[in-house]
C-alpha cells in the first residue's frame, strides 16, 4: 500500500491538495536504546502532476516532520487525475495517484 | 416548645439525610457541569468541551486545526481497520464481536452486572480476542490504540451515555470508587485530579495549560505530538500519575476503569469525537 | 556563469543588480547538499537560489504559531499573491535551516503548507522568489518544553 494520501479537491477551478506521507523522517541526530545513532532516511524530494504536467515540487530537509503534511494548490478541474510521487534520501521512491473530487 | 423543636430538627435531619441519598451521580454530574459552565462561559455551546484545552485557548486551538487538516491519527485509524478486518485463526474477526463498523464507543464503559465490573471498550476487545485464541493486546499503545482509534472514528457523534443501573448497588460503589480517585491527592507532588483539572483548569503549569475535566472522556484515544503515536486513556491516566510522583495503576485494572466509569459519566451528554489530537 | 563572476568581482550584490542567472526550473526545487546543509541562511538562499539578497515584503504572508505547541510538529504555512516562481522556509535557528524549497509552475498557486520541526525559539522566515527577486516574511516562533502536558 502506499505511504501517500492524498485529499485533492476542485473548489471553483483551484484544487486544494492535502497529503499526509509516512515517513519517519529520521534527522540522523537521534540515538537508539542502545546509544547507536539512528542514521538520516528522509523524504527528499516530492513531485505532483496532473494531466501529464508537472503542478507542483519541492525539496524537504530533515527539518519536516515526521509523517511529512504537504498542502498546495493549482488551477485544475474535478475528475481530472494527481499523482503525487516521493524519492527519499536512499533512493527509494513511492507514489499514489488519485482522482480530484 | 422543646418537642417541637426537637421534631423539627428530626424532620431536617431526616430530610437531610434522605437528600443525600437521592443526591448521586446525576446530581454529580450537573454541578460538574456547572462549574465549568461558570469557569468557562466562552466555550460555546457547552459541547465544546470535547475539544479539551482548545476549547478554552484560540492561539492553541489554531494550530490544533492546522494539525487537523490532515491529522497524523488518520494513518491509526487507517491500520486500526486492517485489524479490525482480519480474520482470526478460527475464521472469525472482531466483526463478530463488535458489528461491521465496530461503531459501538456509546456502549463503553458499562457495568457488567453478572462479572460485578465496570467493562471499557479496549477490555472489552482484548475479551474479544482472547475468546477468539487470540493473543490480547497491550493496553497502552499500539495495536490496541489503533483498533479503538477506528472504532472510535466510526462511532463519531454518539453521545455519552453511561448509565449506573440502579438495581446493582456495586455499580454505584465503581462510580463512588471513581470519583474518591478523582477527588484525592496522590503522589509526592500531592494533587488529584481535581486540583489540576477542576480548581486550576485553564491555568499553566509551566509551558503547559491544564485542560478542563469536562470532556475529558470524549476524544479518546489520542495521537499526542509528544508521543508522536496513538495513545489510549489508561496510558494517559498513567502518564498523568507519573507526572505528579505517583504509582500509575496499571491499565484496565480496577482503579482506571472505575475512574473511567466517573469520569466519563460526567461527561454525559457530550459527544464522543475521538480519535484526537492533543498536544 | 560569466555574469555572475563578472558581478561578483565588482562587487556588486544589490537587490536590484543580482540578476539570477537562469537555472532549469526543476533543480531550483530539487533536493541539493549544499543548500540543505548549510548552516547559515543566507549561505542556503545562496546555494539555493544563486543570491541572497533579500527585501521584507508584506505581500508574502507567513503564517505560524506564537508558541508553538509542540516543537516536532509546527505548521508554517506561506502564501502569496505574487507571480512565484519559488517558495522556501528558513528555521533560521535549526542545525541547518533551510527546511523546504518548492517550485510554483505556472498555473500553480503561490502556496505551500507544511508542519516543521523546531528545535528551540527562533525566527521562522519565508522567502517568495518572484521576478528574480527574494522577498521574506519572518516572525519568532517560541519553543517551549516542560509541564505536564496539559
Amino acid at each position: 500500500m502506499s505511504s501517500i494520501r492524498i485529499k485533492a479537491k476542485d473548489r471553483k477551478g483551484m484544487v486544494d491538495v492535502k497529503c499526509l506521507m509516512k515517513h519517519n523522517m529520521e534527522t540522523g541526530l537521534r540515538k537508539d536504546k542502545s546509544g547507536k545513532k539512528i542514521p538520516e532516511h528522509w523524504i527528499q524530494d516530492v513531485t505532483a502532476e496532473s494531466n501529464g504536467k508537472v503542478v507542483f515540487s519541492c525539496a524537504f530537509n530533515t527539518s519536516i516532520s515526521k509523517d511529512p503534511y504537504l498542502s498546495f494548490a493549482f488551477s485544475g478541474k474535478k475528475g481530472d487525475s494527481l499523482k503525487v510521487s516521493w524519492k527519499d534520501n536512499t533512493g527509494a521512491t513511492d507514489s499514489a495517484e488519485t482522482k480530484i473530487k | 416548645m422543646k418537642k417541637i423543636i426537637r421534631n423539627v430538627a428530626f424532620g431536617l435531619v431526616g430530610l437531610s439525610i434522605s437528600a443525600a441519598s437521592v443526591a448521586g451521580p446525576e446530581e454529580d454530574r450537573q454541578a460538574f457541569r456547572k462549574f465549568y459552565e461558570n469557569r468557562f462561559p466562552q466555550v460555546q455551546p457547552i459541547g465544546d468541551f470535547q475539544n479539551g484545552v482548545y476549547s478554552i485557548l484560540p492561539a492553541a486551538r489554531e494550530q490544533w486545526e492546522a494539525i487537523e487538516e490532515f491529522p497524523p491519527y488518520e494513518l491509526s485509524i487507517e491500520r486500526g481497520e486492517e485489524i479490525y478486518n482480519k480474520t482470526f485463526a478460527n475464521g472469525k474477526s472482531l466483526k463478530d464481536c463488535f458489528g461491521e463498523d465496530g461503531a459501538v464507543r456509546d456502549q463503553y464503559p458499562h457495568w457488567d452486572k453478572e462479572r460485578g465490573m465496570v467493562v471499557t471498550m479496549e477490555l472489552a476487545i482484548n475479551e474479544c480476542l482472547e475468546a477468539n485464541g487470540e493473543k490480547p493486546l497491550k493496553y497502552k499503545k499500539g495495536a490496541m490504540a489503533d483498533v479503538s482509534a477506528y472504532m472510535s472514528y466510526n462511532s463519531r457523534g454518539q453521545i455519552l451515555n453511561v448509565e449506573i443501573p440502579s438495581d446493582d448497588p456495586r455499580a454505584l460503589a465503581a462510580y463512588e470508587m471513581g470519583k474518591e480517585q478523582f477527588y484525592t491527592k496522590r503522589g509526592q507532588l500531592n494533587f488529584a485530579c481535581a486540583d489540576c483539572h477542576m480548581h486550576t483548569s485553564g491555568m499553566n503549569y509551566r509551558a503547559d495549560t491544564v485542560s478542563p475535566a469536562l470532556g475529558h472522556a470524549t476524544s479518546w484515544p489520542v495521537f499526542r505530538s509528544k508521543w508522536q503515536a496513538m495513545g489510549t486513556l489508561h496510558r494517559r491516566f498513567a502518564g498523568c500519575h507519573n507526572n505528579i510522583r505517583a504509582n500509575p495503576f496499571k491499565a484496565q485494572g480496577e482503579e482506571y476503569r472505575n475512574l473511567e466509569y466517573f469520569v466519563t459519566y460526567m461527561s454525559n451528554g457530550l459527544e464522543f469525537n475521538g480519535p484526537a489530537a492533543r498536544k | 556563469m560569466d555574469r555572475r563572476s563578472v558581478l561578483k568581482v565588482a562587487g556588486v550584490v544589490s537587490a536590484a543588480a543580482t540578476a539570477l542567472v537562469a537555472m532549469p526550473r526543476l533543480a531550483m526545487a530539487a533536493y541539493t547538499e549544499k543548500a540543505f546543509k548549510s548552516k547559515a541562511g543566507a549561505d542556503a538562499l545562496q546555494n539555493a537560489y544563486g543570491a541572497n539578497a533579500t527585501t521584507p515584503s508584506d505581500q508574502v504572508k507567513l503564517k505560524a504559531p506564537d508558541i508553538a505547541e509542540n516543537g516536532a510538529v509546527v505548521p508554517v504555512e506561506v502564501q502569496t499573491d505574487m507571480e512565484a516562481d519559488s517558495i522556501a522556509i528558513l528555521i533560521d535557528g535549526n542545525p541547518s535551516p533551510l527546511a523546504l524549497t518548492a517550485d510554483i509552475p505556472a498555473g500553480t498557486k503561490g502556496l505551500v503548507k507544511t508542519r516543521c520541526r523546531m528545535g528551540k525559539t527562533t525566527n521562522v522566515t519565508a522567502v517568495v522568489k518572484s521576478g528574480g527577486k527574494l522577498y521574506t516574511a519572518s516572525k519568532e516562533v517560541k519553543v517551549t518544553i516542560g509541564g505536564c502536558g496539559g
